[in-house]
């Protein structure tokens, strides 16, 4: 079964070219898929004729560019802009130790041209915006969505909307991950599942909350099946379907997912053009409101440790979680987790020096602007929190 | 009508487990209850008039209930009600 609109979109991409013919080498390099009767010579020959767009080279992406270079997709782009951290490296195998502070796009090429020689691989080291999506997207037969943010989603969706290509989209949190293939001609789009993202803040990014490694490594292999899938024309891709994937509980399930006539993209199509996505999903407003935070009474690691020092007396609160509590706490503080702060508050004494601090500072603003309008008038936000506290005060303090 | 509300791992945290055994008529009845029971959870899952947000979605039995009246779709004893909020990592 050939996906019609992704047949249509290959043809008019790269159209008349008649399937490449593969080496010797390559027989021998794809023999557990020729010898698979779904996939064969022709099947191979199609993934080798096959463009395909990775948007990111994080988590999900490292698995996706891994296994679809292993699996002789003949032409990989990848866009990414972001350097290798030490923190990128509980889940994202494309990258290695040596590769920390190189760009994710030297060192997925390195990997990728050593996992396999025969892919051509085309980089964009940029942000995907507005600007530059349909032109990147253009090119392509099927992206593969493992971006790590509300704006890039809404704007991959519209541009394959918009271009016809689908879309094969992966997401992660903590434990659990959602994955589908969205934009193609008979099926729902990203915003027939979620007609609008949630505000900025409400829904904690893998940096904030965390993600299991091995996560993305599911979710993302699950991607690129479903790329070669559609490639291949075989099975029954996750079109109008949205898998959820629970691995503590170890549970796959899907759901229906509709297309909705009403949608803005591909219902009524009045959105025909790329939008503002960062404006769409309140991004500007979100500064606003950390720029009013750094506007609240602030005092500096350094000032704490001097107070501290001279014996002065305050009550200096965390409002991080009890697990973060473990990995590292300031010497004097006790903790008060964000939740439970406002239950906390009749019991603070407004007449003591009141300092506040979570692990970088976004958080105990949100405390500090519950004591202001609970009336308290000597309180301040450890600028930077316990992050900046590790930097210019206690080194032995670890970061995460 | 009894049926089961299923939470995803990161909203369980504000009720007591990640099955909900819940009573209604309606989906809407079914989570106005939930939100009763659980006032810390009732913002994660609809706004302050008791509408459904756009970036949490409900399943009733696998099919999406905004195809099925939204909040007015009908409960029968033994549904499983899935909530599904959008996530971004990546």
């Amino acid at each position: 079964m050939e996906i019609p609109l992704f047949a249509a979109s290959r043809q008019a991409t790269h159209a008349a070219k008649d399937p490449p013919d593969l080496s010797q080498d390559e027989i021998l390099r794809y023999s557990r898929h020729l010898i698979i009767p779904e996939v064969g010579l022709s099947g191979q020959k199609k993934l080798k004729a096959a463009h395909v767009l990775l948007i990111g080279a994080g988590g999900l992406g490292s698995p996706l560019a891994l296994y679809l270079s292993a699996a002789g997709i003949g032409h990989i782009g990848l866009v990414d802009f972001d350097v290798v951290d030490l923190t990128n490296l509980q889940r994202q195998v494309l990258h290695g130790t040596k590769d920390i502070g190189r760009p994710k796009l030297d060192s997925a090429r390195d990997r990728i041209g050593d996992v396999n020689p025969h892919v051509r691989l085309t980089t964009y080291e940029t942000a995907l915006t507005s600007a530059n999506a349909l032109e990147i997207i253009r090119d392509y037969d099927i992206v593969i969505d493992g971006t790590d943010n509300f704006p890039t989603r809404y704007l991959v969706n519209d541009a394959c909307v918009i271009l016809g290509k689908p879309n094969v989209y992966g997401s992660i949190f903590r434990f659990e991950g959602q994955a589908s293939v969205f934009a193609t001609e008979s099926g729902p789009c990203y915003r027939c599942l979620f007609p609008e993202p949630p505000p900025p803040g409400l829904v904690p990014s893998c940096a904030e909350g965390g993600v299991l490694g091995v996560l993305p490594g599911l979710v993302g292999t699950i991607q690129a099946t479903e790329a070669i899938k559609l490639i291949l024309g075989i099975g029954e891709p996750l079109i109008g379907r949205l898998l959820l994937v629970d691995a503590l509980n170890g549970r796959f399930r899907t759901v229906k997912l509709r297309k909705n006539p009403e949608c803005p993209v591909c219902g009524t199509r009045e959105i025909k053009a790329l939008i503002d996505y960062e404006e769409f999903c309140g991004v500007p407003q979100a500064a606003a409101e950390a720029r009013r935070d750094r506007e609240l009474p602030e005092m500096t690691p350094r000032e704490l440790a001097d107070r501290q020092r001279a014996g002065r007396d305050l009550d200096l609160i965390d409002v991080r979680e009890t697990h973060e509590w473990d990995i590292a706490r300031i010497p004097g503080a006790r903790l008060i987790p964000l939740g439970d702060f406002p239950a906390a508050l009749p019991t603070l004494d407004s007449a003591r020096d009141i300092v506040v601090h979570c692990r970088s500072g976004v958080r105990s603003a949100k405390a500090v602007r519950q004591l202001q309008a609970a009336g308290f008038k000597r309180v301040w936000n450890l600028a930077g929190g316990i992050l900046r506290w590790s930097e210019e005060v206690d080194p032995t303090v670890p970061k995460y | 009508m009894s049926a089961t509300l299923f939470l995803p791992a990161v909203l369980a945290k504000l009720a007591d487990g990640r099955e909900l055994a819940a009573e209604g008529t309606t989906v809407g009845e079914l989570v106005a209850g939930i939100a009763t029971r659980f006032p810390a959870l009732a913002p994660r899952l609809r706004d302050e008039q008791g509408n459904p947000y756009p970036y949490v979605t409900f399943y009733l039995n696998d099919e999406d209930i905004r195809f099925q009246g939204g909040f007015a779709a009908a409960i029968k004893d033994g549904d499983e009600l899935t909530v599904v909020p959008a996530i971004a990592g990546g």
